[in-house]
């Protein structure tokens, strides 16, 4: 048995298209791990290949290449549908993943169908008034349609579907940026009790920083198919030693006049390549300040600290960034 | 004293669907001054962008303006003819609106639509036009100028399209540039470039922006003054440090607390309980009074009127009328004493 529940190990995902032999490399070469119980939060631009990861690593999307563990044992096609009672998703868009057509009894209880989950139809109707309660809803809501429910009650249908298995992993992707601020900070009080409660994992996909920092024990950073920095959560915040992670952080609107008016942003030339055309080497290179002949030649190796952990992917940091070479020799605290 | 840009006075704008008459905008009255940055932030549904829709006029039906006067230098442009409607726009107001994809036209390149605009309102001919086009890609950052203006918009990026928005918003140099989610749809990187060129201009061309938005932190960034909307009115309004230090309603206070930050340690989020109110139903009295923590009994019955907090901040709240605040905390002590004796 391995200490982690999700470990993915040099993950691969391209997707083919009409010219060029690879296709698009929508995760290029991703590891990390999961410990039961914990949040690990995935950032990165649009386009970064976020969404993909957590998609490939549900199976939802055959991986090209490498490997994903559950509790050590890997995840295939032939397997996944086992493991599906384990993993569940929670998808970004609550108007377009609930079925108009399903009352939210159909739509909750769906799970318990497919993985025969119950033995007499009171069973059932049990369950999902049991589910609903535990997001928040009542069990007058089950006979009701999705499109009767605002944005934020329709994520808890959502989260209700995504629990009916008892999973111990769930990928939520993207799953407040729909929402309006007072009730994305319902939804995310709902994930937290959620978590305490019944312990479990997740991988919590987001481009809002405040949110994911809120939310997440480590945070890894996506850019172009690649994780760049990947690191506790306040350490990422506090002190970012990848130059895209700093212009990132350094580029978060914070809602406090004072801060915003003394702090500088560390600008970002230019737009991301695309990644039909990916630079040579180091992919963040075209919009870096440190970037140097090196950084065309060589793509940045994951210097490894401890197992299963990586160093920021960049070279010309290390260079430049005294701060960084200092914690590259000790390591970093909390992993 | 100086006479304010744009004076908003009572505006009221509703949109007529089967099931009643919705009040989107509800009675609100507000002045820009020349040069300065005014930022309205609320949930959606709050009636932000149908204000900026009815200063621009361009209220899609069935919505349409049932009182109130939009006073521009003193002009009321509620009763402007479609002829000076169309010299007001783009001229005098121009508006860059949330998704840059949907907002240019697909089957015309950048170039032709940037001289559009340009050839409607000034006098210049198709080659000066041409040049003051390539002057504004150069001034809003885009590279390779010559080149985007022979593209058509969906050979740029998202960041790209927003900046060609701006340009053309500012062609001819309106006095008053509505921004309507300007970054909403753009990444954290981008939005951060676009910001700085928004500053950046108003700087150096003087004009006077309405930035709307529900992202408190963009207004933290770029706002002197904020109107805080909540269904259709406005409950506090004031300078961006007043509304961010010293928010007196309890709808700007509950949005502030339910933000994460990042500067503290892990605290628990205090959401905003409920979900906003039905515009087709609205409440007798305070709109938010059903999810307020502090509600009292007169916030049910009665609308509380805005309320200087001080020269630079008022917010409508009951809980600000000492004499109203003071009689309800009497009231509850009353009951629990009662409960007590019990």
């Amino acid at each position: 048995m391995s200490e982690y529940l999700i470990d993915v190990r040099n993950l691969k995902q391209y997707f083919p298209i009409r010219s060029g032999w690879f296709g698009v490399k929508a995760v290029d070469d991703v590891s990390f791990c999961i410990k039961p119980g914990e949040t690990l939060g995935l950032v990165g631009e649009s386009g970064c290949g976020k969404t993909t990861v957590g998609r490939t690593i549900l199976h939802l999307y055959k991986p090209t290449d490498g490997h994903i563990l559950y509790k050590g044992e890997p995840v295939t096609s032939e397997t996944v549908h086992k493991y599906r009672q384990e993993m569940q998703m929670v998808f970004q868009d609550p108007y377009s993943s609930l079925n108009p057509r399903m009352t939210v009894s159909d739509i909750v209880g769906e799970p318990l169908d497919i993985h025969s989950l119950y033995s007499t139809k009171k069973e059932r109707a049990e369950r999902i008034t049991e589910l609903l309660s535990l997001v928040g809803l009542n069990s007058d809501h089950a006979r009701r349609y999705a499109h009767e429910f605002s944005g934020g009650q329709r994520q808890r249908i959502g989260i209700a579907r995504a629990l009916a298995v008892n999973p111990e992993f769930i990928v939520c992707d993207e799953p407040v940026s729909a929402l309006d601020v007072s009730i994305q900070a319902q939804v995310i009080n709902t994930f937290e009790d959620l978590q305490q409660k019944l312990g479990i994992a997740y991988l919590f996909i987001a481009h809002d920083l405040l949110v994911v920092k809120h939310i997440s024990r480590r945070i890894a950073v996506m850019y172009l198919g690649r994780i760049v920095e990947i690191a506790d959560a306040d350490e990422v915040i506090t002190h970012p030693a990848h130059p895209y992670t700093q212009s990132l952080i350094s580029a978060i609107p914070i809602p406090d006049p004072k801060t915003a008016r003394t702090r500088k942003r560390i600008p970002l030339e230019g737009d991301v390549p695309s990644p039909l055309n990916m630079p040579s080497g180091c992919a963040f290179r075209t919009r870096c300040r440190y970037a140097t002949e090196r950084c065309a030649q060589e793509r940045p190796p994951l210097a490894e600290i401890e197992t299963h952990y990586e160093e920021p992917a960049c070279s010309a940091a290390g260079h430049d960034d005294a701060r960084f070479l200092r914690r590259r020799r000790h390591g970093r605290r909390g992993l | 004293m100086n006479e304010p840009l744009l004076q908003v006075k009572n505006l009221c704008t509703s949109f007529d669907v089967d099931s009643g008459e919705v009040r989107a905008v509800n009675g609100i009255s507000f002045n820009l001054e020349k040069g300065r940055v005014l930022g309205i932030v609320g949930e959606s549904g709050s009636g932000k962008s149908v204000t900026a829709y009815s200063i621009m006029r361009i209220l899609v039906e069935p919505g349409r303006i049932t009182g109130g006067q939009i006073l521009f230098n003193g002009e009321d442009i509620v009763q402007y003819s479609k002829q000076q409607m169309r010299e007001f726009r783009g001229k005098r107001v121009s508006i860059i609106f949330q998704d840059p994809m949907t907002s240019l036209n697909p089957v015309y390149t950048i170039g032709n639509q940037l001289r559009e605009a340009i050839l409607l309102h000034t006098d210049r001919n198709h080659e000066q036009a041409n040049a003051r086009a390539l002057e504004m890609l150069q001034l809003v950052g885009v590279n390779e100028p010559e080149k985007r203006l022979k593209q058509y918009p969906y050979e740029l990026s998202g960041g790209m399209r927003q900046r060609v928005m701006i340009a053309m918003a500012l062609a001819c140099e309106p006095d008053i540039l509505i921004a309507d989610e300007p970054t909403t749809a753009l990444d954290v990187t981008i939005q951060a470039q676009i910001l700085e060129l928004m500053q950046s201009l108003q700087k150096k061309m003087g004009m006077a922006i309405i930035m709307i938005t529900h992202d408190l932190g963009v207004i933290a960034d770029m706002c002197d003054e904020i109107i805080v909307m909540y269904a259709g009115r406005i409950c506090e309004r004031g300078t961006a440090d007043e509304i961010f230090y010293n928010p007196r309603h309890e709808y700007t206070k509950g949005l502030l607390r339910s933000i994460p930050r990042l500067d503290t340690g892990h605290t628990r989020l205090i959401p905003i309980a409920g979900s906003p109110v039905d515009l087709t139903n609205m409440p007798k009295g305070c709109a938010f009074a059903s999810r307020c923590d502090n509600c009292m009994k007169i916030c049910l019955s009665e609308l509380p009127d805005e309320l200087d907090i001080n020269d630079f901040h008022k917010a409508s709240c009951w809980m600000n009328v000492k004499q109203v605040y003071d009689e309800a905390a009497e009231d509850t002590k009353a009951v629990s004493l009662k409960k007590e004796g019990q």
